[in-house]
């Protein structure tokens, strides 16, 4: 009977990578990587240039005289300057976040605990998650910053409309942010809790010291996720008539038609949520590695 | 005779329908260490878990130093910072060190002063052999030297009894050894100890009496000695004949 040579024999079978599936990970590949990009970029900016409007787009949205006009601003002419605007961005989301990041939590640890007297804390703590995470952030601010000033309550309707803007944007961002915390509770496994009531530790103790630390840090990723919304979000309060970046652009605008100005704020948004969406990228690299690392 | 530490009086247990616990009567006396024996599914774990409360039991009674655990004045939390238990998968606390892991019992349970009970703790972890790794994360150990440490931190607690559920089960083979080292030692201090164990030499040398459970039902309490080498019931020496021979 004639042998099988077909999977055996001395000569190793073929165990290169074929040609067509090389491109991965030589030299070669990135080269093709930064020219195709080129390319893109090129054919974008192609088209921007021989569009029929073209020119008057360019004027419209990038002049570097209007640009840096509304940047700077002018008092003379009743122009806000758009860096002070967003240096009212930039508090307005410092201070909604850490007002988030506590509120965020108390919902979330409310809706997870089991204690009977909080119920109808923990009914109420649901409805709300599921009530403002429904509603459009920008009809929460309508409804905080003309309701709570014509509802002639002393104080409270006094406030200026920074303050108001702030609550709304805390109101519906707490909302979601509490979900992420409760994503995060759940992902704590159930023997760390079986552990630590094992030697005595109170329910509050069990989730001060031992889930909320891990579950913290299980959700760091998404929770920059949502403070990078809340950066952009901050645009809105122009709607209650505060001067933020976007409004001053939007003044400079209609006085000058010319929106350049919006493009200053687009930039200067880029500019703070940039670093922020980079460092989550690279949290969520760092615990992918980690995760390898333990499964190998 | 002292009055036992725990005693167990007819216990029965079930999951849904299927009851994991038929009756189960025994007693823990100061300063004895008792192996609980049988095969996966006998009941082991879940005996522990009851004694811990970590489990209700349907009926029978649990008493601990003269006092009903199922009493419905009781208070759980108050319970097992006296009972100790460990278990098969460590569950240490991945984000705290070494140290932090056996002094968290103390310092939030019990509210005791930081120095003291870290004092405590490293002399606990020069007596387990882990003097050095105070500092170090659980990921950083070896299993049998996790498990050293949550033993550790369950005798932190200083409590009356220890509950041991399997604990050397998970680990490799050749780290079971550094364990049961540390076992046999405590027990040589006289720690009360109830061992659910497959490591039949272990129980020989260790114990003072051996049970069997079998289907929920403790089938032989003996004297060690007396358990292995003249076992009086059918299913002990059924039992004893599936595992390998000790010497």
């Amino acid at each position: 009977m004639a042998p099988s040579t077909q999977n055996s024999g001395p000569t190793a079978p073929q165990l290169f990578v074929a040609r067509h599936r090389r491109l991965g990970n030589s030299q070669h590949a990135r080269w093709v990587s930064i020219a195709s990009t080129l390319s893109a970029i090129g054919v974008l900016a192609f088209v921007f240039w021989i569009a029929p409007g073209g020119r008057a787009v360019r004027e419209f949205f990038l002049s570097p005289s209007h640009a840096w006009r509304a940047f700077i601003g002018d008092p003379s002419e009743g122009l806000s300057a758009i860096w002070r605007g967003f240096l009212t961005n930039i508090w307005m989301f410092i201070v909604c976040e850490i007002l988030v990041l506590i509120f965020g939590l108390a919902i979330a640890v409310v809706r997870m605990s089991s204690s009977p007297v909080l119920t109808p804390l923990r009914l109420l703590s649901t409805i709300y998650t599921d009530f403002f995470r429904g509603i459009p952030v920008i009809l929460v601010l309508f409804a905080v910053g003309y309701g709570m000033p014509g509802m002639d309550l002393g104080w409270i309707s006094q406030q200026s409309p920074a303050v108001y803007a702030c609550i709304a944007l805390t109101i519906t961002y707490s909302a979601y942010v509490a979900e992420v915390y409760r994503a995060g509770i759940n992902s704590v496994a159930t023997n760390q809790l079986v552990a630590a009531r094992a030697i005595g530790l109170r329910q509050g103790a069990t989730m001060r010291y031992v889930v909320l630390p891990q579950a913290i840090r299980n959700v760091i990723p998404p929770l920059l996720n949502d403070f990078i919304s809340l950066q952009k979000d901050t645009a809105l309060v122009s709607t209650l008539g505060i001067v933020d970046a976007t409004q001053a652009a939007h003044i400079y605008g209609s006085l000058n038609f010319n929106f350049a100005g919006y493009t200053v704020a687009s930039l200067l948004f880029l500019l703070l949520t940039i670093p922020m969406t980079r460092l989550t990228d690279r949290l969520i690299d760092r615990d992918r590695f980690k995760r390898l690392a333990f499964v190998s | 005779m002292s009055s036992p530490i725990i005693e167990l009086q007819n216990v029965h247990k079930q999951f849904d329908q299927r009851t994991v616990l038929h009756g189960v009567t025994l007693e823990l006396q100061a300063h004895e260490v008792v192996c609980l024996l049988g095969s996966s599914g006998s009941g082991k774990s879940t005996l522990l878990r009851c004694i811990n409360l970590l489990e209700r039991i349907e009926q029978g009674d649990i008493i601990f130093r003269g006092q009903s655990l199922l009493d419905e004045r009781i208070d759980v939390d108050l319970v097992r910072r006296h009972i100790g238990i460990v278990f098969q998968a460590f569950n240490l606390f991945p984000h705290l060190n070494v140290l932090d892991n056996i002094t968290l019992g103390p310092l939030r349970a019990l509210g005791r002063p930081r120095n003291e009970v870290e004092c405590e703790a490293r002399e606990l972890l020069g007596r387990i052999g882990l003097g050095t790794r105070s500092d170090d994360y659980p990921d950083q150990l070896s299993g049998g030297q996790q498990q050293r440490v949550a033993i550790a931190r369950a005798l932190a607690m200083q409590p009356d009894v220890l509950l041991l559920d399997e604990v050397t089960s998970a680990l490799d083979p050749t780290l079971v050894g550094e364990v049961l080292d540390l076992l046999s030692d405590l027990a040589i201090q006289g720690t009360t100890m109830l061992i659910a164990t497959h490591e039949m030499q272990f129980a020989r040398d260790v114990a003072h009496r051996v049970a069997l459970l079998d289907a929920g039902r403790l089938v032989e309490v003996a004297p060690a000695k007396q358990f292995f080498d003249h076992p009086s019931q059918p299913a002990t020496i059924d039992f004893l004949s599936r595992v390998p021979k000790t010497r």
